[in-house]
């Protein structure tokens, strides 16, 4: 395919890096042949069905399941008294004392804290009779005052804490002399909406007990299995050795799939304890009230500014609506959101205070783009009032405070997931210029300011971001030619639908002088590899990537060693292509396969001499810092001012990869995020009324694009500044299309509207749109 | 609900035969009964596509219908559409175009196409837009989708 982007396509098949080569993943998915954790079945299994909380806030007076359990078909119905040996879902990165009364028990105990609140299991033969049964449970819930907004009073959540569960303040520099010296000070108050990534393929899971092996096994995993194996075993006693995780095709991920869930620790318990594999299929409206939400922040945020536009300092105070519990992320987005605030800018002195507060609400937590989609939309709408303020164009305003290329790399006094901030070198103003000439910025200007003349409610925004990537510290693979010549890559990495197996086989096969055809990547799976981080952070190409780039070199020294000995020839004068070592130059000479040499290395075989078994290596890269790409976000809309419809007319990202594994790809990433960043700006919200009922809870409430809401972005990738830390320069992709879009949009509609600082909220939906456009009519 | 009714099912040419309850949905007893789990279940209220399948040439939206109706019916799904090794033409397009990542949509995705371009060859792109509005895509931004089922049109008119 002909990419948007100006990377080239050298359309080599054999797939090496920087190569649009077909993605390894499709042929099953195209045919039907895929599997997905709804089409895994083993003989003899029970269906699990949730008896989930109707009420937002309540004391659980009693549960009566005699009616379910007298239903022919249903084997077993648990409350809370059946697993009281079953800890808490404990935080994926250990322990955290402060935090660990908010976490959520398996059944809900005492009380529920959201609607939706698991506080019964069914198990029954079949799926349609589990969904009977659980209509049969009876609850006696107790209503207690619910809380919905995180910026109220915060009430008592259990043992005199309060639902206020932690304060997260970052900073640096003097935020009060800066203000007092300020020569303006400019104020907004703004939200972010609750929404979450809503993949297609709901959740689900399959525990297996298999006694023969004594191994317990979750099928269905995704996202972090191996972390999930770690939980799993604290949870349930057991050795890591007798619990694995298997990862099949997984419906999309956005970093809501994956973690560990209620659901996922009740099908282990039950395989375990009712001798028979159990199956749980999510259905859509428990998504919606049971997966994690994410994104909802109210920032009262100021900055100090100087006469010429130089912002001196940011003050932000801001309340994380986390809902019910705490679940496996702890306080991460809030550490994220506080951590990333300050952006591409230099801002010499900043604080930022995160009120993490729980509400009767469904969790939340991660979804792509955790932090920064919200910090980017507070930040973005800041620098913009900036500009009203001081009546300065809102280009010149954040070229005046961008980081310059000489300072880096930049090191701030901030904390991202445990790492400090050091933007790696990049040009973030020359992108911003290259991005403005190549699409002919003052133009659109020009053009959309004559259509407004005209009556027309056009205008454009623009949003400037700074991205993290590749959360370390480590990740290792291994790499095993077999006799045949081809080769298999194990990874602790997953799979999501971002085209991980494509992309590795590509990293493999330019080390290995290979086809990437010929590898095959495994990922997603605790019994193959001890390790793994997974996917997420924007991590699995950049870690995951380098370790499988650092093993492969290591197998091609290990292959040119046996085969220089084979030829009888100086290493350093072979090489690799398609799979065949050769004379360099001369593809003709004398050679040997990599087939034959793994024959030669075969444990049994003379010939290895002294080297160990097998062509096979494996290694682990470690990682310093994050890599921080970065990149920018342009709208064009039109606002219909009879509906409050906003149409993008144009949609223009520029972003700086490093390198591009696979273009294609990368293009892939960035067009789905914005996709998702328009659905999260424009349409979809988790709302809620006073008593705490969610008010979107089927895909005709939770509005998520269609094609047609969807424009076609025209995409300047750059590869200018390939990442410092890797050895392959590569930065991540998975976040840029969606980070800078709600800040963009924004920013377009308040200058269609005539009506800067108006946008105050997302999802600026129509409903919301056209009251701001009724009260400019008053 | 425990009668079972006997039913008969013609998926892709192939016969099969189930025992189900009334109201096991045509999704389900394809995917359970049939073990045809190309066809998947996205919603199950209809919105957002995923279970898109051919019911007598027309796309139909497979959790919204018993398994009891289907009696009789010819029904499409996507394991039918490659032609042995040779992939359909709308197949071939979406890999080459990049059209789907996690893969969840595209069974339903590639049924609604295949029946929009069979009943009306030369659609315009324009309505052609229209059509594939009636299915959700969480992955690609659709984009792509787009274009692959606009080339799979010019390429089977072509043929």
């Amino acid at each position: 395919m002909a990419p948007r982007s100006n990377v080239g396509v050298r359309n080599e098949m054999l797939g090496h890096l920087g190569d649009s080569v077909p993605r390894l993943e499709d042929p099953p998915l195209i045919t039907g042949r895929g599997r997905f954790v709804g089409d895994m079945n083993f003989p003899d299994q029970l269906h699990m069905r949730i008896v989930r909380s109707p009420l937002a806030h309540g004391t659980i007076r009693g549960i009566d399941t005699t009616a379910a359990k007298a239903l022919p078909g249903v084997v077993a119905v648990w409350t809370s008294d059946d697993i009281d040996d079953i800890p808490p879902i404990d935080f994926r990165e250990g322990s955290n004392p402060q935090l660990a009364l908010f976490r959520q028990y398996a059944l809900a105990r005492e009380r529920v804290r959201y609607v939706g609140d698991p506080v019964a299991a069914v198990f029954a033969e079949d799926a349609y009779i589990a969904e009977d049964a659980a209509e049969l449970v009876v609850l006696d819930l107790e209503p207690l005052p619910v809380l919905v907004n995180a910026d109220d009073p915060p009430q008592d959540f259990k043992d005199g804490q309060t639902t206020e569960a932690a304060v997260v303040e970052q900073g640096y520099g003097d935020i009060e002399g800066s203000f007092a010296n300020a020569y303006k000070i400019v104020k907004i108050d703004v939200k972010v909406g609750r929404h979450s990534g809503v993949p297609l393929e709901c959740r689900g899971g399959v525990g297996r007990y298999d006694a023969a092996r004594d191994v317990l096994e979750l099928h269905g995993a995704a996202k972090v299995p191996h972390r999930n194996r770690e939980t799993l075993c604290r949870m349930l006693g057991r050795p890591a050795a007798g619990v694995h995780l298997y990862e099949g095709h997984t419906g999309g991920g956005f970093g809501i799939r994956g973690e560990l869930y209620p659901e996922d620790v009740l099908v282990c318990a039950a395989a375990m304890r009712l001798g028979r594999p159990v199956k749980w299929i999510e259905d859509r409206q428990e998504h919606l009230t049971a997966a994690n939400q994410s994104r909802q922040q109210r920032h009262k945020i100021r900055a100090a500014v100087a006469e010429d536009g130089e912002v001196v300092a940011i003050d932000d105070e801001l309340y994380l609506d986390q809902g019910g519990y705490i679940r496996t992320h702890g306080t991460r987005v809030a550490n994220m959101t506080t951590g990333t605030l300050p952006g591409p800018y230099r801002i010499p002195n900043y604080r930022s205070v995160c009120h993490f507060c729980l509400t009767n609400k469904t969790p939340a937590a991660t979804y792509r783009s955790p932090g920064r989609f919200e910090s980017t939309f507070v930040r973005e709408r800041l620098m913009d009032a900036i500009a009203v303020e001081l009546e300065m164009d809102p280009v010149a305003v954040r070229r005046r405070n961008l980081i310059a290329l000489e300072e880096m790399p930049y090191g701030r006094d901030l904390d991202v997931l445990g790492d400090s901030v050091e933007h790696d070198p990049g040009d973030y103003a020359g992108l911003l210029d290259q991005t403005l000439a190549k699409y002919g910025y003052d133009k659109i200007q020009a053009e959309l300011a004559e259509r407004r003349a005209n009556g027309e409610l056009v205008g454009l925004g623009l949003s400037m971001f700074f991205e993290k990537s590749g959360l370390g510290p480590t990740d290792g693979s291994k790499i095993y030619v077999d006799t045949t010549g081809h080769i298999e890559v194990v990874t602790g990495g997953a799979s999501l639908g971002q085209g991980f197996e494509t992309v590795m086989a590509q990293i493999a096969a330019e080390a290995l002088g290979t086809d990437y055809r010929r590898i095959r990547v495994v990922h997603g799976r605790t019994d193959r590899i001890e390790y793994g981080v997974g996917a997420h952070a924007s991590r699995a190409t950049v870690l995951t990537g380098s370790a499988v780039s650092k093993t492969a070199l290591q197998v091609r020294d290990k292959a040119l060693d046996m085969a220089a000995e084979l030829l009888q020839a100086p290493i350093e004068s072979l090489d690799i292509t398609d799979g065949v070592i050769h004379p360099k130059g001369n593809p003709s000479g004398p050679s040997v396969t990599l087939g034959e040499v793994a024959e030669a290395l075969a444990p049994a075989s003379k010939a290895r001499g002294d080297r160990d078994p097998f062509l096979m290596g494996e290694a682990f890269f470690h990682i310093d810092h994050q890599t921080y790409p970065y990149g920018l976000h342009i709208a064009v809309v039109k606002v219909d001012p009879d509906t409050g419809e906003t149409k993008i007319e144009r949609y223009i990202i520029g972003y700086d990869i490093g390198r591009a594994i696979n273009p294609m790809l990368v293009d892939g990433q960035l067009v789905g995020g914005l996709a998702q960043g328009v659905g999260g700006s424009l349409y979809e919200e988790f709302a809620y009324d006073d008593s705490g009922q969610p008010l979107a809870v089927t895909f005709a409430d939770y509005l998520i694009p269609t094609l047609l809401e969807i424009p076609e972005p025209e995409i300047l990738l750059t590869e200018d500044f390939p990442s410092i830390r890797t050895p392959l320069g590569i930065k991540g992709a998975g976040e840029a299309g969606i980070t800078g879009a709600a800040a963009a949009l924004a920013s377009a509609i308040d200058a269609a509207i005539g009506m800067p600082g108006a946008v105050t909220q997302t999802p600026i939906s129509p409903q919301r749109l056209k009251k701001i456009l009724d009260g400019r009519k008053g | 609900m425990t009668d079972k009714i006997d039913i008969t099912l013609t998926i892709n040419g192939r016969t099969h035969t189930a025992t189900v309850e009334a109201r096991k949905t045509l999704a389900d007893v394809i995917r359970d009964d049939c073990g045809q789990t190309g066809t998947h279940l996205g919603c199950e209220h209809g919105i957002c596509g995923a279970c898109t399948i051919l019911l007598d040439g027309e796309p139909v939206r497979s959790c919204l219908m018993f398994g009891v109706q289907a009696e009789g019916r010819e029904i499409r799904t996507v394991e039918g559409l490659a032609d042995g090794e040779t992939l359909h033409p709308l197949q071939q397009a979406f890999t080459d175009n990049h059209a789907l990542q996690c893969g969840y949509c595209t069974p339903g995705f590639l049924m609604l196409a295949t029946g929009v371009l069979e009943a009306n060859p030369d659609i315009s792109d324009e309505d052609l837009n229209d059509a594939l509005a009636s299915n959700l895509c969480r992955c690609t931004g659709y984009q792509n989708i787009i274009k692959a089922v606009r080339q799979a049109r010019d390429e089977m008119k072509a043929r």
